[in-house]
């Protein structure tokens, strides 16, 4: 596949065939009685890298997290960490630590004590636990709160002691567990930040759980999809917004429109897809795609044009409609035309400029058009 | 023309009768506290302070409040700590006492032990059973604790149900002597207040965040030493409510050593009995219950002042 994912930085073991895997799932199965919380899943995390399982509640997330922590053992299967088995090792052995939803502070100590409870245990000296302690409390710009409780302590100053603790270990793996739901959406999108210079900063391998897909997009270096207990996709964010393999994915990360099709006319990677009201879309990427399959064409609401005039002769796929709906959230605007064959798309433009010139309002007709390459053809 | 001034009025009004009814609402447990502990006391009090007679209250002077004021200050002036001084002279008393809270408090040590264990496997039980052991742990007080007692008499004799089953298994080959010892008494007590003692326990482990311990395991801490480092500093407020819940009333129990602990246990609930109905000096039994008293509350009024000490402290 070509990578599409290098915007971040050029950090990308897994286009590396040489590269050894780190964290491996080797067709993972968990049960719980009759459900099938994890099913036959395989999966490869590798060295510093900030990954992220994506999905809805009860997609097997979380399971996944904490059968790495130890928690859970598979039903069959094997998890791997740094090439040892991981069966059979309790979890106060395994060399990963974890970051709690609900952070687990213990509420009888203060933050010092919560933050050295782990380096005790692993008998450090006492003079090095404390330089440790100092060091994790300036990390997470806490130093004044050192004597305090936790329930004398903000969310977001829990947030902190949680992963102050959970580092201090320095394990191999630290495993986040929605690290960011208890925050407010302000405080969220800073502590997002932190997160990833705190990744950056200690050279860790994270992996973390979260239902929140900006959060996923933001933080991590490749997301893995998961729906029912096993993996839709695995991809850097940027290959799965713009190169989705199936309309889950496609569904399940941001805004898109499915244009229901079937294929025809496939020379190369062109190919026409005929609506069933008998609209045509070319395409410039039809993939796997084969004449005569049904296929959806997913195009994000952002790769399509709205204009009040048709657009010049000769442009490609241009549809007609009305404005059905129009919502102004300031940075864009976001159209929702009504095609003639019934059919509502989603389309939004960038608010550049202050004022526009060629205002669209309600009931207005309306002319989308888009690339060829626009959007992706999807057979699943 | 006077609406606008009778307004103000009105509101004043109103704002002195709800200070009025807050002040009741505060005033009912205080004049409950009154009435039926602190008057109580004041007359087992004065009655310490009398002289033991051949009479019909077998105590002298008998303060009647219906005889004028120079009658009450005769009979005050009459008081004397004469008892007390009595209690210190005998050493029966002392001995009582101690071996009271001795007994006491061996018996809250051993409820402890079997009481944390059943607490805790009920607030781990699954949800679902919760409710019915709780219900299991309940219900011999539905049986009068008297006839619950009279039932070990007869599993504890010496022909008793223990002893028939152990010579039938042959663990032993004579009866074991356990009935009239503080073994016996030991048992009838932690029987007794074992749902005293699990009660509070269970309240304190059912709340505890179960991620707790999984983060003290993720941190290194192997499951019994994040019981000891977690589980157990956590439901001390539901060691320490058990504890006194069963201790308190066993240093002055009564009905478990008179009929488990035979004539060979000395406990303060049975000197005070004898005191009472066998010598019928109520004045030297009412001494005895006043240090009962002040032996109780005073320890645990220290005791819960520095508790709320140390909470001011962490807020």
């Amino acid at each position: 596949m070509k990578s599409l994912g290098s915007i971040r930085r050029s950090f990308a073991p897994w286009d590396d065939p040489a590269a050894r895997p780190y964290i491996h799932f080797d067709h993972v199965t968990k049960r719980f009685g009759d459900f099938t919380a994890v099913n036959d899943l395989s999966l490869v995390i590798y060295e510093r890298e900030f990954f992220a399982l994506l999905g809805a509640s009860g997609c097997g997330k979380t399971t996944l997290l904490r059968m790495l922590a130890g928690f859970e053992q598979p039903t069959s299967g094997r998890i791997l960490l740094d090439g040892q088995d991981l069966a059979g090792i309790p979890p106060f052995r395994r060399p990963v630590n974890m970051m709690f939803q609900s952070y687990a502070l213990f509420p009888h100590m203060t933050v010092e004590a919560n933050i050295a409870f782990g380096l005790k245990q692993d008998g450090m000296p006492k003079p090095a636990i404390e330089a440790r302690v100092k060091e994790m409390l300036k990390l997470v710009k806490m130093e004044q709160f050192a004597r305090r409780k936790p329930h004398q302590l903000s969310g977001g100053q829990r947030q902190r002691v949680a992963l102050a603790r959970s580092v201090a270990k320095r394990p191999k793996v630290l495993l986040l567990d929605e690290p960011l739901g208890a925050l407010d959406k302000k405080l969220r999108e800073e502590t997002q930040f932190e997160l990833m210079d705190l990744q950056q900063e200690l050279g860790l391998t994270f992996v973390v759980v979260t239902h929140d897909q900006e959060e996923a997009m933001t933080m991590a270096d490749r997301i893995a999809i998961l729906d029912k207990g096993e993996v839709m996709q695995v991809a850097t964010p940027a290959e799965i917004y713009e190169a989705p393999v199936s309309r889950f994915v496609a569904g399940f990360v941001g805004n898109v429109n499915m244009l229901e099709g079937t294929v025809s006319d496939r020379v190369e990677n062109r190919a026409r897809i005929t609506g069933a009201t008998g609209a045509v879309i070319a395409v410039e990427n039809a993939g796997a795609a084969a004449n005569g399959n049904s296929v959806a064409f997913a195009i994000r609401p952002e790769k399509i044009r709205v204009a009040s005039k048709p657009p010049a002769p000769g442009t490609p796929n241009v549809l007609e409609g009305e404005i059905y709906d129009i919502a102004y959230l300031g940075d864009m605007t976001v159209y929702h035309v009504k095609l003639d064959d019934g059919q509502i798309v989603r389309a939004s433009t960038l608010n550049a400029s202050r004022v526009t010139e060629d205002p669209l309002t309600w009931n207005d007709r309306a002319w989308i058009s888009f690339a060829p390459d626009a959007g992706v053809v999807l057979t699943r | 023309m006077s609406e606008p001034a009778a307004r103000p009025a009105g509101a004043m009004q109103a704002r002195l009768l709800s200070a009025i009814a807050g002040r009741l609402v505060i005033a009912v447990p205080y004049l409950w506290l009154l009435v039926f502990f602190l008057v109580p006391f004041l007359i087992v009090f004065k009655i310490s302070l009398s002289e033991t007679a051949i009479a019909m209250p077998p105590y002298l002077p008998v303060i009647s409040l219906g005889e004028g004021l120079g009658a009450l200050w005769q009979g005050l002036r009459e008081l004397s700590f004469d008892n007390y001084l009595w209690l210190t002279e005998d050493a029966l008393y002392f001995n009582a006492y101690v071996s009271s809270l001795v007994i006491a408090a061996v018996s809250t040590f051993l409820t402890l032990l079997v009481g944390y264990p059943l607490a805790y496997g009920m607030a781990r039980a699954p949800a679902s059973m919760r409710a019915t052991l709780l219900m299991l742990v309940i219900l011999p007080f539905w049986t009068s604790f008297l006839i619950r007692v009279y039932a070990w008499i007869g599993i504890l004799k010496p022909e008793g149900l223990l002893n028939q089953f152990l010579l039938w298994v042959g663990v032993i080959d004579t009866p074991l002597n356990i009935l009239n010892t503080h073994t016996a008494v030991f048992i009838g007590i932690v029987y007794s207040y074992l749902p005293f003692m699990v009660l509070p326990l269970y309240a304190a482990l059912e709340k505890m965040d179960h991620s707790l311990i999984e983060a003290a395991q993720d941190l290194g801490c192997t499951p019994i030493s994040a019981f000891w480092k977690i589980t157990f500093p956590l439901s001390l407020p539901g060691v320490v409510a058990g504890c006194l819940l069963v201790f308190i009333p066993a240093v002055g129990e009564f009905v478990i050593p008179d009929l488990l602990g035979g004539s060979s246990t000395l406990m303060i609930g049975k000197t005070l009995w004898n005191e009472f109905f066998a010598n019928r000096d109520w004045p030297v039994a009412s001494a005895v219950a006043s240090i009962l008293l002040l032996l109780l509350v005073v320890p645990i009024m220290l005791f819960q002042r520095a508790q709320a000490r140390a909470q001011e402290r962490d807020r």
